[in-house]
């Protein structure tokens, strides 16, 4: 019954999304392009690659696309969820039999489901423009970003948790989520940080997402990244029990 | 209300409805109450059949069916609307919809119609009237002693979260506000004499040809116009002024101005 309520709502707040002006085209459709437009761009000139360019092509590039596109899917939660907790939607969903944890599920899912959409097309259309390599482990690679997008939807949950009104959402959101990006190793490796950076590094989440997800690319054995997948659920299971008691429906 | 509804965590003090506590056995209660908030809004862009779906698929026992509540409450031609699109009378009739879905045993209804025309307020109060005869029990609140007195068998009146007192409408008129008064207009001008000899009349005022005659007590009518016959005063205008439950409130929580 649960799993039903579950299903209908996140199937309604997909409908929803797509709805929305810019929804679709703007979430999935402009990253695609710009990625195509870049690929066609660069593609040519890149025939006889730099080593440092191509290696940021194929290893690189990927993972700041999927980290991009998961920070923008948390923001846009984090917006939503303030949206309808100020319109009072979110009262009214639970003045039903729905969870609690069900209505913020079938969020999740939404977000989830959309990042995966965005990345699937963007294999596709990357396919011919980036000369990524074969071996790539798609299955494992699929993994590690779930992994990763979970735990930084965790903390999307927190700041939705006590973000005061919806004016302050994204602002907020992007205050938090985009300084991560800079010290996280997506830019510059963690090792070639100031000390007093490299430690901030090691307490931020984003940067076990970051090297769990260039390591599982490259092809390293999962072996090799517990350190980084016990991180991000840690930060994982925090974030959610935290968020669970802050959590304010109006 | 929402300590009632199971959405908000008393300070102290007990609840039991229909014989469940709302705080503890809120997801049993729910399966037997429908729910209509105050200022509630959906998804901006959810149609309305979806949100009617949607309440469905969430009852344990069987929903009722939709599409024909939605043709009772005269939105089936909004069926694919969007919700930002529907009137303040549209979109609290798709409210009462989803608190009706699941055939509920007790409906709250919180402030209804604030901010309604009165046309969109008297359809509404036709369909809360509907609920009525269907055997269900409707527990609403409202700023609009009209509303109150029209639609309750019942009235609490409330002031600063405590009920002052609790009856039927007439009991609690007959019981604050027992005053009557009588406006009639006549050039006979030995009439105020006669009208200060009735039994219980307090005050005559006139002015002009008009005069004012307040009294305690449904016989005062009867009086007035019994001595009206009995001296043959000719009348040119006669009014009788009932108090309602309106003045009952004003009478119970005073005039000045609260927020």
């Amino acid at each position: 019954m649960m799993l039903r309520g579950l299903w209908k709502l996140t199937w309604i707040e997909i409908k929803i999304f797509l709805r929305e002006p810019l929804g679709a085209f703007g979430t999935i459709g402009i990253p695609v392009l710009v990625f195509v437009v870049t690929g066609r761009i660069v593609g040519h000139s890149l025939a006889p690659a730099s080593l440092a360019a191509s290696s940021f092509i194929t290893a690189g590039l990927p993972v700041l696309a999927s980290v991009l596109i998961a920070i923008s899917a948390v923001l846009s939660l984090v917006t939503i969820i303030s949206i309808y907790r100020e319109g009072g939607i979110l009262k009214r969903l639970r003045a039903t039999p729905l969870r609690p944890q069900t209505i913020l599920t079938a969020h999740v899912v939404v977000k989830l489901l959309l990042t995966a959409a965005t990345l699937a097309l963007m294999v596709l259309a990357g396919k011919r423009y980036y000369p990524i390599g074969i071996h790539v482990p798609l299955f494992g690679f699929t993994m590690a970003l779930v992994i990763s997008t979970c735990s930084i939807l965790s903390m999307g949950f927190l700041i939705a948790s006590i973000v005061p009104t919806a004016r302050f959402a994204q602002p907020i959101g992007a205050v938090i989520m985009y300084p991560m990006i800079g010290v996280s190793g997506l830019f510059v490796p963690v090792t070639s940080l100031p000390p007093a950076l490299q430690a901030v590094a090691r307490v931020v989440a984003l940067t076990y997402a970051v090297s769990l997800l260039e390591g599982i690319w490259k092809g390293d054995a999962w072996l090799a990244h517990v350190g980084d997948v016990a991180a991000l659920a840690v930060v994982f299971i925090l974030c959610t029990a935290l968020s669970a008691k802050v959590f304010r429906w109006e | 209300m929402e300590c009632i509804e199971g959405l908000r965590t008393p300070d102290r003090g007990a609840i039991s409805v229909l014989g469940l506590d709302p705080f503890n056995d809120v997801y049993k209660l729910q399966e037997r109450i429908g729910v209509q908030l105050q200022q509630a809004q959906l998804q901006k862009r959810i149609r309305v059949w979806e949100a009617v779906d949607l309440w469905a698929s969430l009852c344990q026992k069987n929903a009722i069916d939709g599409e024909r509540l939605l043709e009772q409450l005269g939105l089936l031609d909004k069926r694919n609307a969007w919700f930002m699109t529907l009137s303040g009378g549209q979109k609290q009739r798709l409210f009462i919809a989803l608190a009706l879905i699941n055939d509920p045993e007790l409906v709250f209804l919180d402030e209804l119609t604030t901010g309604l025309d009165p046309q969109a307020r008297r359809a509404i109060w036709d369909l809360v009237r509907g609920i009525r005869e269907r055997g269900k029990t409707v527990f609403l609140t409202t700023h609009l002693m009209e509303e109150a007195e029209r639609l309750c068998d019942r009235v609490a009146i409330i002031e600063h979260g405590r009920i002052i007192d609790i009856d039927t409408p007439q009991s609690l008129v007959n019981r604050h506000c027992p005053e009557r008064t009588v406006i009639l207009a006549t050039d006979d001008l030995t009439a105020a004499e006669r009208f200060r000899r009735i039994p219980r009349v307090e005050v005559v005022i006139c002015g002009d040809s008009q005069f004012t005659i307040r009294g305690q007590g449904d016989d005062l009518v009867t009086e007035v116009i019994h001595c009206l016959s009995e001296n043959r005063i000719r009348v040119t205008d006669f009014r009788a002024i009932l108090p309602n439950l309106e003045d009952v409130f004003l009478k119970l929580t005073g005039h000045s101005i609260r927020d």
